[in-house]
């Protein structure tokens, strides 16, 4: 009974997608660390070719969302998700899936730069030798480089370890790294945190161009950013009532109808606070 | 009257103030822990002088090529005795190394959390404690008891129960001190738990292992104690099944001899030995400082 009254509650809360665009389908009924329930309710779906935005207070459960989509939390003790997670008609969580190979095909940007202590090159290069990518290496690398809006600055120094760069060009070598070998899908936790605002411009752009082959998952704290690049946007919210600090979908939409129209009240707050 | 907007305008001083209480205290503090310092070499420069002094004046290549003198014979050598030691202690580095670097994986990665993980980390702890002889009677019963004869192979594995916990827990630490977010981009990549390890973690965490395994063999180098039991000595050159000389147990049978050449040649021995380690930690800081960040 419980079940189907939430479930009710869900179909109200996100908008309605026609199912062939869906490309990843979210629905985390409860996501655990140990005891403690960081999110529940949340049924995010990711739409093909298209940006999906998540925005929401710190410590909502963004990035807990997001890392659940490509089974980076996995490596945490304790961490217990259920739910499933729709990929080509198959549940990530399945027994019979391969986290390994859902990771190569969900690339993921984390929230602090973390690029390896090797090359610049090795970097961006990491990802297509891991998958045996045996065309024009040089070729891909710049190629990521450049749509990564740091080809300029570091052509002379491939060399150099990754570590030596600053640390907004650490993370868009992250980036690079994370497009080169052209995941169908790239989950970013704000990835333009650490950038000034021409770099977080190119990346913005770099977005848009990658939704044309890709399927993007932004996490951002930037309103203006989800209203720029996000066509879709998921607003979590905290939820204390119950004692802890549960996050969860409050509501989803198109980005415009979601800024211009909130359906719930904490939505309008939210948005409200932000802008005032 | 004064003006107000005077009274409450003060220049901050910004000259040094050698001679304010805060400023002198700090200098009373860094003088004693730059001479504590100083302090902590003096044990280390006195051995080396001495050694220097005393064992420097017998070296020469005789040494090297030249087997141990009888009583009361002059010149002589400790060849056997060098190469003893290079072949035990090599031994015992073919033993410990990918022993202890596989336990070290387990304990600082893939069973980080487990039982058997924890149990074997005290183990090693307790064994880094444990006394060298008790390796030595050890490998003594388990060796030399069987094989029924004392061997360079005894005097190897003795010397390898000293270095496993050496160089496992040195590598744990050099392991769990790549960052966790470096670790993550490896999964995140979609990298399997061994390409992570062997494209990623080890790769950085290289200077550390090394050093593990360069403290580990100094400390094997200059062990007495376990070779007494296992290796014994010899006047002859290296043969594997039977009692070998090392650099240790030369030391430890000359100095205490009424001849005045063997007790130069105990000097010396231990000059070459001081030197071997020496050379060891300077190769390792060569190939480990390329590695480095
Ligand atoms: N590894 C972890 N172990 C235990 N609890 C965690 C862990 N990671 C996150 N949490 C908890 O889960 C909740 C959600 O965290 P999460 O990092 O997903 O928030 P977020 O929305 O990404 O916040 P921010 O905007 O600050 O990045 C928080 O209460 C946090 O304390
Ligand atoms: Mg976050």
């Amino acid at each position: 009974m419980l079940m189907e009254a939430q479930s009710q509650q869900q179909a109200t809360k996100t908008h309605q997608y026609d199912a062939a665009d869906v490309v990843l389908d979210c629905q985390a009924k409860q996501i655990f660390y140990s005891d403690f329930l960081a999110v529940r309710d949340s049924h995010v779906p990711i739409v093909k070719n298209k940006i999906t935005g998540f925005i929401g207070p710190s410590g909502c459960g963004k990035s807990t969302v997001l890392k659940s989509i490509n089974r980076m939390n996995d490596l945490i003790r304790g961490f217990r998700f259920e739910g499933n997670v729709h990929f080509h008609g198959m549940d990530i969580y399945d027994k019979k899936v391969d986290p390994v190979s859902v990771r190569r095909n969900i690339g993921m940007v984390f929230q602090q730069p973390n690029p390896f202590s090797m090359s610049i090159y090795e970097n961006v290069a990491f990802g297509l030798r891991l998958n045996r990518y045996k065309g024009d290496m040089d070729e891909k690398v710049e190629k990521a480089l450049r749509g990564a809006a740091l080809w300029d600055e570091v052509k002379n120094k491939l060399k150099n370890n990754g570590l030596s760069l600053s640390g907004g060009q650490q993370q868009r070598l992250c980036i690079a790294r994370a497009i080169a070998t052209e995941p169908q899908v790239l989950l970013m936790d704000e990835p333009c945190s650490a950038l000034d605002p021409i770099a977080t411009r190119q990346i913005e752009e770099l977005m848009v161009q990658l939704k044309e082959r890709f399927t993007v998952a932004i996490v951002t704290h930037n309103m203006q950013q989800a209203q720029r690049v996000a066509d879709q946007t998921a607003f979590f919210a905290v939820d204390i009532s119950r004692g802890g600090r549960t996050g969860y979908l409050v509501e989803m939409a198109p980005t415009a109808e979601l800024f211009s129209n909130p359906q719930e009240e904490l939505t309008k707050e939210y948005l409200h606070g932000e802008f005032s | 009257m004064k003006n107000s907007s005077n009274e409450t305008f003060h220049l901050p001083k910004l000259e040094r103030q050698p001679f304010e209480p805060r400023a002198l205290k700090s200098i009373v503090l860094s003088s004693i822990t730059i001479l504590s310092a100083v302090f902590a070499c003096v044990p280390l420069f006195s051995v080396l002088i001495m050694l220097i002094y005393r064992g420097g004046k017998r070296l020469s290549f005789e040494l090297f090529y030249a087997l141990p003198p009888t009583a009361f014979e002059t010149g002589g050598g400790f060849g056997n005795a060098i190469l003893g030691t290079l072949f035990m202690v090599g031994l015992a580095a073919l033993i410990s190394v990918p022993f202890g670097i596989l336990a070290a994986i387990y304990l600082a990665e893939l069973g980080k959390y487990n039982k058997v993980a924890q149990i074997a980390r005290f183990c090693a702890k307790t064994m880094t404690g444990l006394p060298s002889i008790l390796a030595g009677v050890f490998a003594y019963a388990a060796v030399v008891l069987i094989m029924r004869n004392y061997s360079a192979w005894a005097g190897g594995i003795a010397l390898s129960l000293l270095m496993i916990p050496v160089v496992m827990l040195t590598a744990e630490e050099a392991i769990k001190m790549v960052p966790q977010a470096m670790k993550d981009a490896a999964f995140g990549m979609g990298c399997t738990q061994t390409q992570s390890l062997v494209k990623v973690i080890l790769p950085v965490a290289m200077p550390g292992l090394i050093t593990g395994v360069v403290l580990a063999v100094a400390r094997a180098a200059g062990e007495t104690a376990p070779l007494l039991f296992t290796a014994l000595f010899s006047d002859y050159w290296l043969r594997v099944n039977e009692p070998t000389a090392s650099l240790a147990v030369l030391i430890y049978n000359y100095s205490g001899m009424p001849f005045e050449n063997q007790i130069e040649l105990a000097w010396a021995a231990s000059l070459i030995l001081v030197l071997m380690v020496f050379i060891l930690n300077i190769i390792s800081r060569a190939i480990g400082g390329k590695k480095r960040i």
